[in-house]
């Protein structure tokens, strides 16, 4: 038993709450994020952003920030302002969408900055 | 002018064999691959396929005159050579859209998979495809959520969702069916499942696993903060009784249910779907049987057809072979039916098996399952084949990790969220898997261990049931 490993979760350790995809992995780099978001741009997704406090991260709702980058196939650009949502909300999860319009449903959805879990 | 009574018996082919008729865009079109008994000529075999499936007997009646059999009959309207198999011929068959009763896919099966299947002239038959014309598609039900209204109930995007079949099969209680459940959904689980043999069984009776699996459930998710579900399996002896355990799983707040659509039939899956379209409910089908109809090459229904019928019949997740794992799916063929379940309009690719072009419409999407035999060393080869719209089931592949199946659901999830993310980054999954999977494995101990207990394990038998362009 001694090389088994205990499976380390409960309702009183916050850490244990998850956020949906990719959140079983490390954090994003900052090369894993520019990865992503080109992904979401040659899919021709919109990409959107939004973010929410830790506890509240099971929500179908998290804030918006701004309105979806319509057409915006430009990296640097999401990428400003992903981190401009995270400056302004810096204990907050922030997570990037790419909107499917033809199948009106995410196509993607990562969180790219980890709040505090609280 | 009208006909004179003629009694006795004529050939089948003076009557519905008909080369020069071009198919209505609202005919119902059928492929079968047809083992005439030597010295039947082809053309009076196909048109007695096309009789005995439609409006034809063995001999002249005299109340066929009091009908315009002309608009009713079935027309076998072409013949093919199969690639690679003299024994056989493709015989293809139209069927005017007025034969059927609307909205039902019993009906359309009692014709063409009827009395025509035991017919002495035939060594075997086998349906091969039906093209249903999209007037007789918006006839029907379809899926009760479909495929993005899923993700939008369960909040799963960008990934393909994972499950795990519950196991020892049978003779858990309840209560320690429940710990089960909640260990894979804690472990990072999106979904666990009844096995299809679970119904209401002396050793734990339904209301009891569904009490318990969705304490299991609840428990799970205020712990990970995800959302999380169990196919209750609401099968039942009687549709009546199967509505019971369906209402309560609504009843205790369950998203989802499931159904074996073969061995239940399609009368009561399409009540149960529409039920579950009605209440804003999830519907797993299983396939239980599927195998006595669509392995045999020359006899019997191709599961493309069934993978039809239940997308018109209504399910949100269908069973569709791995591929990879422990059970029979030729790649190509897979990726055929696979198609047939989640695009609106799939086109005539014989490569695929595919006969007909499909228009289904509007109709909601079906998920499909890749269950049966698989671990995480499949999982790039999984995540390559079916894309982010599926669900990869993990029953062994979960429960049989050396530190239990909480661990064994983490290391899964790890290793689906790593493919996933190596895919969107531009890397090829199935020559890159192992670097991708031993790179995930530094983070994450459970999928270490998982990789280390199974990497021994294949499942390299020949498929019996190939496309015929690969039998040459």
């Amino acid at each position: 038993m001694s090389d088994m490993q205990d499976y380390n979760s409960s309702l009183a350790d916050t850490a244990s709450r998850k956020f949906e995809t990719f959140s079983y992995l490390p954090a994003m780099s900052p090369e894993q994020i520019r990865t992503q978001i080109e992904y979401i741009v040659s899919k021709g997704w919109n990409p959107s952003i939004e973010h929410t406090e830790p506890q509240n991260a099971s929500g179908s709702y998290w804030y918006m920030w701004k309105l979806p980058m319509f057409g915006e196939t430009n990296v640097d650009a999401i990428l400003a302002e992903c981190e401009a949502c995270k400056k302004a909300h810096p204990g907050n999860h922030v997570r990037l969408l790419g909107l499917d319009n033809f199948a009106q449903c995410a196509g993607a959805s990562m969180v790219i900055f980890r709040g505090q879990a609280v | 002018m009208a006909k004179k009574y003629d009694a006795g018996v004529k050939e089948y082919r003076e009557t519905y064999w008909m080369p020069e008729y071009t198919p209505s865009e609202n005919d119902i079109l059928a492929c079968f691959k047809v083992t005439p008994q030597p010295g039947v000529p082809r053309e009076e075999v196909a048109a007695a396929v096309a009789a005995e499936s439609s409006t034809g007997t063995w001999t002249t009646v005299w109340t066929d005159l009091l009908t315009d059999l002309d608009h009713y009959k079935g027309r076998a309207y072409a013949i093919e050579d199969v690639p690679g198999d003299d024994t056989c011929f493709y015989a293809f068959i139209a069927y005017p859209i007025d034969l059927f009763e609307e909205g039902s896919v019993v009906n359309v099966l009692t014709s063409l998979v009827g009395n025509v299947f035991g017919f002495k002239a035939l060594r075997a038959l086998r349906l091969e495809d039906i093209r249903f014309p999209l007037a007789y598609v918006m006839t029907c039900n379809g899926p009760p959520q479909g495929i993005q209204v899923e993700r939008d109930i369960m909040n799963k995007y960008g990934r393909p969702m994972l499950g795990c079949t519950i196991k020892p099969k049978l003779g858990l209680s309840a209560k320690n069916y429940g710990r089960a459940c909640y260990e894979g959904l804690r472990g990072g689980l999106d979904f666990t499942k009844d096995d299809e043999n679970v119904n209401s069984q002396p050793f734990m009776r339904w209301k009891h696993r569904f009490d318990f699996v969705m304490e299991a459930i609840l428990k799970a998710e205020a712990e990970t903060g995800e959302r999380k579900g169990h196919y209750l399996n609401v099968t039942a002896p009687t549709a009546d009784e199967m509505m019971r355990r369906a209402e309560y799983a609504k009843e205790i707040g369950a998203p989802i249910i499931m159904h074996d659509f073969l061995t239940g039939g399609f009368s009561a899956n399409t009540q149960l779907a529409q039920w579950c379209q009605r209440n804003g409910m999830l519907l797993h089908i299983h396939r239980a049987m599927h195998a006595v109809l669509d392995r045999n090459p020359h006899h019997g229904i191709h599961f493309r057809v069934l993978t039809k019928c239940l997308r018109l019949s209504g399910g949100d997740h269908l069973h569709s072979g791995t591929v990879v794992g422990k059970l029979e799916g030729d790649r190509d063929a897979t990726l055929g039916w696979i198609d047939i379940m989640r695009d609106s309009f799939v086109p005539e690719d014989r490569s695929r098996g595919i006969f007909f072009d499909q228009d289904w419409g509007s109709m909601p999407g079906v998920i499909p399952v890749a269950s049966g035999g698989i671990h995480v060393w499949h999982m790039p080869a999984l995540v390559s084949i079916f894309g982010d719209d599926s669900v990869l089931q993990f029953g062994g592949g979960t429960l049989g990790h050396p530190w239990g199946n909480a661990a064994g659901a983490a290391a899964n999830r790890v290793a689906v969220e790593a493919c996933v993310e190596a895919r969107n980054s531009g890397r090829e999954l199935e020559k890159e898997g192992k670097d991708i999977l031993t790179n995930a494995a530094k983070h994450s101990p459970e999928l270490a261990a998982a990789m280390e207990t199974w990497k021994e394990i294949k499942f390299e038998f020949d498929t019996v049931d190939k496309l015929d362009v690969s039998h040459k």
